[in-house]
């Protein structure tokens, strides 16, 4: 808990030097404001840029929707990244994982016509199942021939990505009468309901039962890693794979294990945005979220909790970003950087102490993960 | 020259390093400064070398105060070090090594390999170090590296010589060789601070000693009237048991029986070569060996952390030749492993989750999916209580625990399962003399209750003060099997550096 604490008052501050960097981009590249020399007026523009980033992510229903919707894959494929960190591997495949899950999951969404409460949980078991199958193989290529899981998922993304593109050519995924690669439209009653259906008409409340899937996720990977034999070895290889493989763990078979996992949680991410967000697959389902979810895993430094907030908080940011770009002036690109600026703020906890004086001699331990030599 | 540390105050977040410490050294003397792993010997050290800023103190030479911001100033005013761990470039050669950093060069600054040949020469003669410029270290034995290091500061103008630790990797003959370089360059008008663990060496080789503890000088000893009691209890703050009490052996069955063990590393190398002895219930059998002999590999074969290419191991009878560790742990061994911070312990986990380690997996802890956390905590307290680890509460991280209590942490949990062997190597590196003592009880004690025991240690006191029997390994072979009652110290250090005594007194083989 005192760990949590330590950990969130971190990002915290993240936060808050990021949002200051960025006010001095907002009015460097504010040149109108610069040429006239009024700072009251760049002043202004700073405070309505903010305001409606704050707005877009959490005033009213709307943003909140928003915010959840935009949180779902993040979490997801956050913890598709976490849980091989733990293990001692460094997952950049989270968007070939799921693509390869999306895939999955809208074969079953369409394929098959069965009543909502079947084809809404078999559709996203079977994205998990999917996804994991495509990380699994990065694991497996590693405990058998040593190949470095960063290579391996990198080159199965763009695998991934042409397989996908490909198989929305054929006739089975592509929709009828459609030149372009996209797929047909899942079954009504395999879309993941919506979280604020009862409010009727409301077609831009995006949020879907995908965040709910996540969350259930989220619980599970804690309940793994803390209270299960595997979830113990897991942590023991990624901290110390000797220390593993002295006390007698198959530390070859977690790898693999390690990568089922994390394949399983980005999948889950690709099927709920099919399931929830699209409804059908194209070539952009995956998007930058795959990327997007390492920054979420080293934000929250793997942990449950930590990965659930900088989803939520990545989530926020992506929300009100649109916002902003809508009311003010600001492009949605200052997010792109506001939240490398809180990665580069986390990663050297140093300098935000520096900056904020914090009198706190255990600066947080940052990610570990096995580099080149593993 | 005259060299004075004045009140130096050093403090590292939640420790003081070093507590208003006073040192002086002057040339033509030795101060051997001896302390336990943690005292503040190296940070001293560091201090003077400039690698470290101090709170509070100075440094003086010659009466005058001097600021020393990084090792080049110290180097220019004349202080020389020669670390525990050596700073050479393996593929060069030894002429290479030394000029590094101060190459002489011809015109166009094309190094002058010749001049630098000369120098080592010159160097080398003048202080009877022996070395060949032309040699390439890495084909150099250790005792020679050291020597190669000592030219690089003499080379530099050193007037005071630091060396950390230089006995820890040299065999006994080549410690010997190193006191008479250390007369050498006394005679020679140098002065030497020798750190040191092992007060045997400092009451042989310095004219003064001073003792660190907890960061402060806990006194001083003059090494012709001193005994190493004194200073052990100085070094620790109460008396202790410097030698190991135990009853002669009653050896039964054998536990572990190792009939021609052979294992050739990945480059091709025989490290363990036709190996055979055996382990009997009751009876400490001890490995002696300088580092590098086999004794990592012998222990990780058998520990099934490594392939063998031949050979025949058994565990009570029960053929165990290419068992995985987790077989061989509940086939009965228990194994404190060589490094405790690469192999024995997760640092990063808590002390009850390395507590339960090799044996999280048991019906106690874990039903096949779920851990059993609960009682892995009520095991970990009894643990912590009945090893006497010293923490506050078993739940944090294993990491913020002083190297003997890590130790002690390994050692619970090998000791406290259901074990016919204990395979233990280097089961007391680097940890406090009172752990030491603590931890070589439980090893007797774990004797007399009718376990097998094995112990690997690169010092040559632990395994005489602990051993019924002593096997000599050099060169990948067993060279001797010694009653350690019978043979003299010399002795075992003259068959680990593979050579023979020319009485083989108490020799069995």
């Amino acid at each position: 808990m005192k760990d949590l604490l330590k950990s969130l008052r971190y990002t915290l501050l993240a936060l808050v030097a990021s949002l200051l960097v960025g006010a001095i981009i907002i009015v460097i590249t504010d040149v109108d404001a610069l040429k006239s020399g009024d700072f009251g007026k760049a002043f202004s523009t700073v405070f309505n840029a903010y305001k409606s980033l704050f707005q877009g992510s959490f005033w009213g229903v709307r943003s909140i929707s928003n915010t959840i919707a935009g949180t779902t894959p993040l979490l997801l494929s956050g913890l598709a990244v976490s849980i091989a960190f733990k293990g001692g591997l460094f997952n950049i495949g989270a968007t070939g994982q799921m693509l390869a899950g999306g895939m999955t999951s809208l074969w079953v969404g369409f394929a098959f016509d069965g009543p909502g409460w079947l084809q809404v949980p078999l559709a996203v078991a079977a994205g998990a199942i999917g996804g994991a199958i495509f990380g699994g193989i990065a694991g497996l290529l590693k405990a058998r021939t040593g190949a470095h899981e960063v290579i391996t998922t990198i080159m199965l993304n763009s695998i991934a990505s042409f397989l996908v593109l490909w198989l929305l050519k054929t006739t089975l995924f592509q929709r009828e009468g459609r030149p372009d690669p996209i797929s047909k439209p899942i079954s009504e009653a395999s879309r993941l309901p919506r979280l604020f259906g009862f409010l009727d008409g409301r077609v831009d409340l995006v949020a879907h039962a995908g965040f709910i899937v996540a969350l259930l996720a989220t619980l599970f990977y804690w309940w793994l890693l803390k209270r299960t034999t595997v979830g113990f070895e897991l942590r023991a290889t990624g901290l110390n794979s000797d220390a593993a493989k002295y006390a007698g763990m198959k530390t070859k078979s977690l790898m693999v294990i390690a990568m089922l996992f994390a394949g399983g949680f980005a999948g889950m991410a690709g099927a709920t945005e099919v399931l929830g967000t699209y409804g059908y697959a194209s070539t952009s389902l995956a998007g930058n979220i795959g990327f997007d979810a390492i920054a979420v895993a080293l934000l929250g430094q793997s942990s449950p909790i930590g990965t659930l907030v900088s989803a939520l908080l990545f989530g926020a940011l992506q929300a009100g970003g649109r916002s902003m770009q809508a009311n003010t002036d600001v492009p949605v690109d200052l997010i792109i950087v506001l939240r490398a600026l809180i990665v580069m703020f986390v990663a050297a906890p140093l300098l935000v102490k520096a900056m904020f004086r914090v009198k706190s001699q255990v600066v947080s331990q940052g990610q570990t993960f096995r580099g080149w030599g593993g | 020259m005259k060299l004075e540390l004045r009140g130096i105050t050093k403090r590292f977040p939640g420790v003081v390093a070093n507590d208003d410490v006073n040192l002086s050294i002057s040339t033509g003397e030795v101060l051997a400064l001896v302390g336990e792993n943690g005292a503040g010997k190296s940070t001293l050290m560091n201090v003077l070398y400039g690698l470290y800023k101090a709170d509070e103190g100075e440094i003086l030479i010659d009466d005058s105060v001097v600021r020393f911001t990084s090792p080049a100033d110290a180097i220019s005013a004349g202080i020389g070090m020669v670390h525990q761990h050596f700073m050479l470039v393996p593929v060069f050669t030894v002429a290479e090594n030394v000029v590094l950093g101060i190459e002489p060069t011809k015109r166009f600054g094309a190094l002058d390999i010749d001049k630098a040949r000369q120098l080592v020469r010159e160097v080398s003669d003048r202080y009877n170090l022996d070395l060949d410029p032309d040699a390439i270290v890495e084909d150099l034995p250790v005792g020679v590296r050291q020597r190669v290091e000592i030219v690089k500061v003499l080379m530099r103008d050193a007037k005071i010589v630091v060396f950390d630790e230089p006995t820890a990797v040299l065999t006994p003959s080549e410690i010997i060789e190193f006191f008479s370089i250390v007369r050498t360059l006394i005679a020679s008008g140098k002065g030497v601070v020798f750190i040191t663990h092992k007060l045997k060496e400092a009451l042989t080789i310095a004219d003064r000693i001073n003792v660190l503890r907890r960061g402060k000088v806990a006194g001083a000893a003059d090494p012709k009237t001193a005994t190493e009691a004194q200073i052990a209890e100085m070094m620790v703050g109460r008396a202790v048991q410097l030698t190991v009490n135990k009853k002669p052996a009653t050896p039964g069955d054998a536990v572990l029986n190792v009939q021609n063990l052979s294992v050739v590393d990945p480059d091709g190398r025989k490290v363990v070569d036709d190996i055979s002895f055996v382990v009997h219930a009751g009876e400490i059998v001890g490995v002696a060996g300088v580092q590098g002999n086999g004794q990592t590999e012998l222990v990780e074969t058998l520990s099934g952390l490594r392939r063998l290419n031949s050979g025949q191991i058994t565990l009570d009878g029960k053929d165990v030749t290419h068992s995985s560790p987790r077989d061989l742990h509940t086939s009965g061994m228990g194994h404190i492993p060589e490094d405790r911070q690469l192999q024995g312990l997760v640092t990063g986990m808590s002390i009850t989750e390395n507590l339960v380690l090799t044996r999280y997996h048991d019906g106690m802890f874990s039903d096949g999916v779920k851990m059993k956390w609960p009682k892995a905590k009520e095991i970990a307290k009894e643990l912590v209580a009945n090893y006497d680890i010293r923490t506050s509460d078993p739940e944090q991280l294993a990491s913020t625990l002083s190297g003997g209590n890590q130790q002690k942490v390994i050692v619970a949990r090998e000791l406290s399962r259901d074990i016919r062997l204990v395979l233990a190597a280097q089961p007391t590196r680097g940890i406090d003399v009172g752990s030491i003592e603590y931890i070589h009880e439980q090893i007797v004690k774990e004797r007399d209750s009718g376990t097998a025991v094995l112990i690997v240690s690169t010092e040559l006191d632990e395994v005489m003060a602990l051993s019924d029997r002593v096997l000599v390994m050099y060169r990948g072979k067993i060279v001797a099997e010694l009653d350690p009652k019978k043979v003299s110290h010399m002795d075992v250090g003259l068959y680990m550096a593979g050579s023979r005594p020319t009485e083989s007194a108490g020799a069995k083989s």
